[in-house]
């Protein structure tokens, strides 16, 4: 992925499917997040809507549509074979450098449990960005930091709270210094009490300009932070548009629905 | 939740309960006692035990060689067996199905037969193939040896040992990086490592937690092991040194005690070395801290909690001891 700037979208999806066997758990997602803008996805569970973020940087393989992210084409080279069009799969080292590029936050933090903190921020720097281990160093402390956690970066993962270890991992994605950010429930699996802190380095985050992609449930953090919100059920989008329309005034029937029972 | 049950001035009455009395532990003790004093009372008493003849050839240099030759047997079989071990268990779990093949008919071949056997064929080796060489199958040959200059009897002992001991160490290690969370490796992948460095890096030293306490058992069984290469026939190693001495002397069972001896010092030195390899793959799913009044990893979390000031219930305790509210549910405490 060149550094080069595009005037392309920084996310865009067409027509994307997949399938898990006979399952067909996408069926055609159409979704486009252009540069500095914040989108959240919303949607019962099973609706697809994680499965859709994990096509993104391709930790999920697609079955039928493109995935572009900055113009990019993620996870094939386009080119021809006895004279037609054909893709070509990329190599698992051309899809890592591909991911490198996009952060990705878990619900279930995935932090390296026998790291530090700092050694959780340093090690994909150094490993994959080939950063020297004191530059790597520099710029976890000043991701840790940026996210509150100056004082709690010689813990291990078991030593730090679900809202810290959460905290953690967004350091750790935003050292690799990604175009974009991907969160997959990032407050899911918080105790009720520790969602506001990861909420507000969330926050902290859009303001700053980052383009994001939150899964989320958190309809008021949707509301506030959000430019696009996107419904999605059945692994289809059912309805998008600002916080506003589809929060405030959804058109569609299962919108309301599901409205009805998370508010 | 600070406040106590009955406050008085001297706090709240404290609990001076009669303990449960446990009669069954004396009796045990007792029972085991006895027992004990029997056993020591053979050991000492009984002419045939010969205990000078014990100490008289404890430090013999037969039988330091033998301990020597235990010992390195034993510590470069398991290097050579742990390093094949982790390469099958990788194989068995590749995408590559010849990888996989490959992998399940080593371990196949190698847990199917017993060790005693394949020793025996590593010693006739240089008689099945008297040389080796490098070459095209059913061509040309550019290179070649003498087989029984590459196996002496030490390196046929070594191969069959590492060789043999690969197979099962393989299955302990695919039992450790299995055990470990797939999140770590798609955490790993999101960030855009390749495959090598996730195993390295990442999935391998947590699964050493799984696979290290199988492993020190499997050393400590190598240890005794390495008595069989007389199969091969080798025989500098400590049973086969101990046992010619008795034979020699027609003293079989001061030597026999002499060999227990150092095999037991041996076995005990390798469990304290187990001891701290175990820690040190431990790191992280401990809590770390002074190990007398370590405590609880829910303490521990709980304090972390508590002093990320991120929760309204915890603000410090004040100069009277009484817990203040604090915190706000802000990050970092609302600190800049």
């Amino acid at each position: 992925m060149s550094t080069t700037s595009t005037d392309a979208p920084m996310v865009d999806m067409q027509g994307v499917h997949k399938w898990y066997g006979h399952t067909h758990v996408l069926r055609g997602i159409d979704l486009t997040v252009p540069k500095g803008t914040v989108a959240t996805v919303l949607g019962p569970s099973g609706s697809g809507k994680s499965t859709a973020l994990r096509c993104i940087n391709q930790l999920e393989e697609i079955g039928a549509g493109r995935i572009h992210v900055d113009g990019v084409l993620m996870g094939y080279r386009e080119g021809e074979r006895n004279g037609k069009p054909t893709l070509f799969r990329l190599h698992p080292k051309e899809i890592a450098r591909q991911r490198a590029n996009v952060g990705m936050v878990f619900q279930r933090f995935n932090l390296f449990p026998h790291m530090t903190a700092l050694g959780n921020v340093i090690e994909a720097q150094v490993q994959v960005l080939r950063r020297s281990k004191d530059e790597a160093r520099e710029r976890a402390v000043f991701q840790l930091e940026r996210v509150g956690l100056g004082d709690r970066m010689d813990h291990y993962p078991a030593q730090l709270s679900g809202g810290q270890q959460q905290r953690v991992a967004i350091a750790r994605a935003l050292a690799m210094d990604p175009e974009l950010m991907l969160f997959d429930e990032p407050t899911s699996a918080l105790d009720p009490e520790l969602v506001g802190e990861v909420l507000a380095v969330m926050r902290d985050l859009a303001a700053s300009g980052m383009t994001m992609i939150v899964v989320t449930h958190e309809i008021g953090f949707a509301r506030e932070v959000a430019d696009q919100v996107v419904f999605m059920a059945d692994g289809v989008v059912v309805e998008r548009g600002t916080p506003d329309e589809v929060l405030s005034n959804p058109r569609e029937a299962r919108t309301q629905d599901f409205l009805s029972k998370v508010l | 939740m600070s406040q106590q049950l009955t406050p008085t001035a001297r706090g709240p009455e404290r609990i001076h309960a009669v303990p449960v009395r446990y009669p069954g532990r004396w009796v045990s003790a007792l029972v085991v006692l006895v027992l004990a004093a029997m056993a020591g009372h053979a050991l000492v008493t009984n002419r045939k035990f010969a205990w000078p003849t014990v100490w008289k050839y404890l430090f013999t240099m037969p039988v330091l060689r033998g301990v020597a030759w235990t010992i390195g047997l034993t510590i470069s079989a398991m290097v050579i067996a742990i390093v094949l071990a982790v390469l099958l268990a990788v194989m068995r779990d590749s995408a590559n199905p010849v990888m996989r093949w490959v992998a399940w008919g080593y371990i196949w071949f190698f847990r199917g037969t017993p060790v005693y056997t394949q020793l025996v064929f590593w010693g006739l080796i240089a008689v099945i193939f008297p040389k080796m060489s490098l070459g095209i199958p059913f061509g040309p040959q550019f290179w070649s040896i003498s087989t029984k200059e590459v196996f002496t009897a030490a390196v046929a002992a070594l191969v069959g040992l590492a060789l043999n001991e690969a197979a099962y160490l393989s299955e302990i290690v695919r039992a450790g990086l299995e055990s470990v969370d797939h999140g770590q490796h798609e955490a790993a992948r999101a960030l855009g490592m390749k495959e090598g460095p996730i195993l390295r890096r990442i999935v391998l030293p947590q699964a050493m937690r799984v696979i290290v306490p199988p492993t020190g058992n499997e050393t400590i069984s190598m240890l005794k092991t390495t008595s069989l290469v007389l199969a091969v026939p080798f025989n500098l190693e400590l049973q086969f040194a101990t046992t010619a001495i008795g034979n020699r002397t027609f003293q079989p069972v001061p030597l026999l005690i002499v060999a227990c001896l150092w095999y037991l010092l041996m076995t005990s030195v390798f469990m304290v070395g187990q001891h701290y390899l175990e820690r040190y793959y431990g790191r992280g799913f401990e809590p770390h801290g002074p190990a007398p009044t370590r405590p609880s990893r829910r303490a521990l979390r709980q304090e972390a909690i508590n002093a990320a000031h991120t929760t309204p219930e915890y603000g410090g305790v004040d100069d009277q001891g009484h817990i203040i509210a604090g915190g706000m549910g802000r990050p970092n405490g609302g600190r800049v």
